[in-house]
């Protein structure tokens, strides 16, 4: 077994051997630029680039000619987001809509915008993380010009009904955008039925190199953004920029494989998650963080209550994998995600997010639970708060002296 | 994470963990902190003869560091003298431990 074990494929995954081999020849051997049109070096990139364009559209059902290259999600986010607005304002209005449990590429793209003098709106989800429906609907206003949902949340794993959301949208003219980097391979996309007009996507997150993503801009009915990048005038104008020929075909083949085997891994996860849950829930006092049902079994955040998140991340350092709670950058803040759903500060700052994919065994889950077992019982051991709630002291009722 | 090899002994090894009687006169407890900042600390001494340290014991909730720095503070406690000095003297070393600022 590899120590530390891996435990963190929600923060990024390794590029699949079969992906890197792909692309290797188009760093040093096939290294045209794809725009270039008067020789054999620049139609091959080109040609590579288009097949990559193929299976990355064929994950999600869309055209080919659907999908912009972009360098990752947080870019694709930035121009769906601010190339719609900037785009659709004048005639529709200059109210956007979102949730406070989004990226922060979405988060911040959105407080951007407010500053040039847009007004939004940050729905807070129902405390298993979900969107209610009827709360989406009242949000909207006759000026809303953009709503920005994600498929799968990055930190507790749970699946928006995008389908219900899009709905709604379309009923009332507003442009969806949905953000899918953690949706690849994990969930059915079917773009041809998914009432969603702009979508986000990123390689890195479904074993593909860092670097590289996509955007896919509806041609029926036509979405229309302004370009955020200028430049060349490359992919329709959306996004001037040379295309890194080896990135997308990783992406490319990562998508690819995705297709091919995603039905198959994802019930291989599942077990390995089910078996997760049940051995870290034998534990005293831990709580599931977001929905139990709508979620991918890639994702397990769990609230180890009355022992802090970063000492317990420095406990189990044979396990990669993160907290919550933003500790170790200077912030003590817990994470804006767990405060959105309503949960107390104790268990806000108690999380820690397990995220597994394909590399993981079985062996390496059962040495997790052990190992979490014996350090909670540890870290506990030396917790004030356990020793209260023993005590049977009720902590919400006591008079901290915050400092 | 770039804490130094004290504070990760400390932490690995923490001294003086538990409870003193909280009930003897001889015994003082002291408890600072919010679960809502992330960390709690109890401390407790016990008196001995003469105004020395007798004892002390710690319970912290908290990030690395904070288990680590209680830890060392009980260290420092046995066997000084309940006086102002010493208090400085604990919050010198504490510096030293780049725990506080």
């Amino acid at each position: 077994m590899k120590l530390p074990i891996y435990m963190d494929y929600s923060a990024t995954t390794p590029v699949d051997k079969r992906v890197a081999e792909k692309m290797i020849p188009f760093i040093t051997e096939e290294f045209g630029n794809p725009a270039s049109r008067s020789h054999p070096y620049g139609w091959t990139a080109e040609k590579a680039v288009e097949e990559a364009r193929r299976h990355v559209a064929d994950l999600v059902n869309a055209d080919p000619k659907e999908i912009v290259w972009t360098s990752g999600a947080t870019e694709s986010n930035n121009l769906a987001i601010k190339g719609i607005a900037e785009f659709y304002s004048k005639d529709k209005g200059k109210h956007i809509i979102t949730v406070a449990t989004e990226h922060k590429a979405v988060i911040d793209a959105f407080r951007e915008l407010e500053r040039i003098g847009y007004e939004a709106t940050y729905l807070t989800p129902e405390p298993n993380g979900l969107i209610n429906i009827e709360k989406f609907k009242a949000a909207i206003r006759p000026d809303t010009v953009l709503a920005s949902v994600m498929f799968v949340n990055n930190e507790i794993g749970v699946i928006q009904d995008i389908h219900s959301l899009g709905n709604i949208c379309r009923e009332h003219n507003v442009i969806f955008h949905v953000d899918a980097a953690q949706a690849t391979g994990k969930v059915d996309i079917d773009l041809t039925k998914l009432p969603v007009d702009v979508m986000s996507f990123s390689a890195h997150k479904t074993y593909g190199p860092k670097g590289i993503g996509a955007l896919y801009v509806r041609r029926k009915p036509r979405i229309r953004l302004q370009a955020q990048m200028h430049g060349g005038g490359h992919e329709r104008g959306m996004r001037s920029g040379t295309l890194a020929t080896h990135q997308i075909v990783g992406m490319g083949e990562a998508f690819k494989i995705a297709k091919e085997e995603m039905h198959d891994e994802n019930k291989r996860i599942k077990k390995l998650h089910d078996q997760l849950l049940k051995g870290l829930t034998e534990i005293e006092e831990v709580y599931v963080n977001g929905d139990l049902n709508h979620r991918v079994p890639h994702n397990l955040n769990i609230s180890f209550n009355y022992v802090e998140g970063e000492s317990l991340i420095m406990a189990i350092k044979d396990i990669a994998v993160s907290s919550g709670s933003a500790c170790t950058s200077a912030s003590l803040e817990p994470s804006y995600v767990l405060r959105a759903l309503g949960r107390s500060d104790e268990l806000a700052h108690s999380s820690i997010r397990f995220s597994i994919g394909r590399y993981t065994t079985e062996e390496d889950i059962n040495h997790a639970i052990d190992l979490l077992k014996q350090k909670i019982g540890k870290l506990r051991e030396l917790s004030p708060l356990w020793e209260m709630f023993k005590d049977g002291v009720d902590l919400e009722k006591v008079e901290w002296a915050a400092h | 994470m770039a804490y130094s090899d004290k504070v990760l002994d400390h932490y690995e090894n923490p001294r003086n963990v538990g409870s003193l009687d909280k009930n003897d006169p001889n015994v003082g407890t002291g408890m600072v902190g919010a679960p809502a900042c992330g960390d709690v600390m109890k401390l407790q001494i016990k008196l001995g003869k003469n105004g020395l340290i007798e004892d002390a014991k710690f319970k912290t909730y908290g990030c690395g560091s904070a288990i680590a720095s209680s830890s060392l503070v009980t260290e420092m406690l046995k066997g000084k003298l309940l006086m102002k000095q010493n208090q400085l003297k604990i919050l010198l070393s504490l510096k030293s431990l780049r725990y506080l600022l």
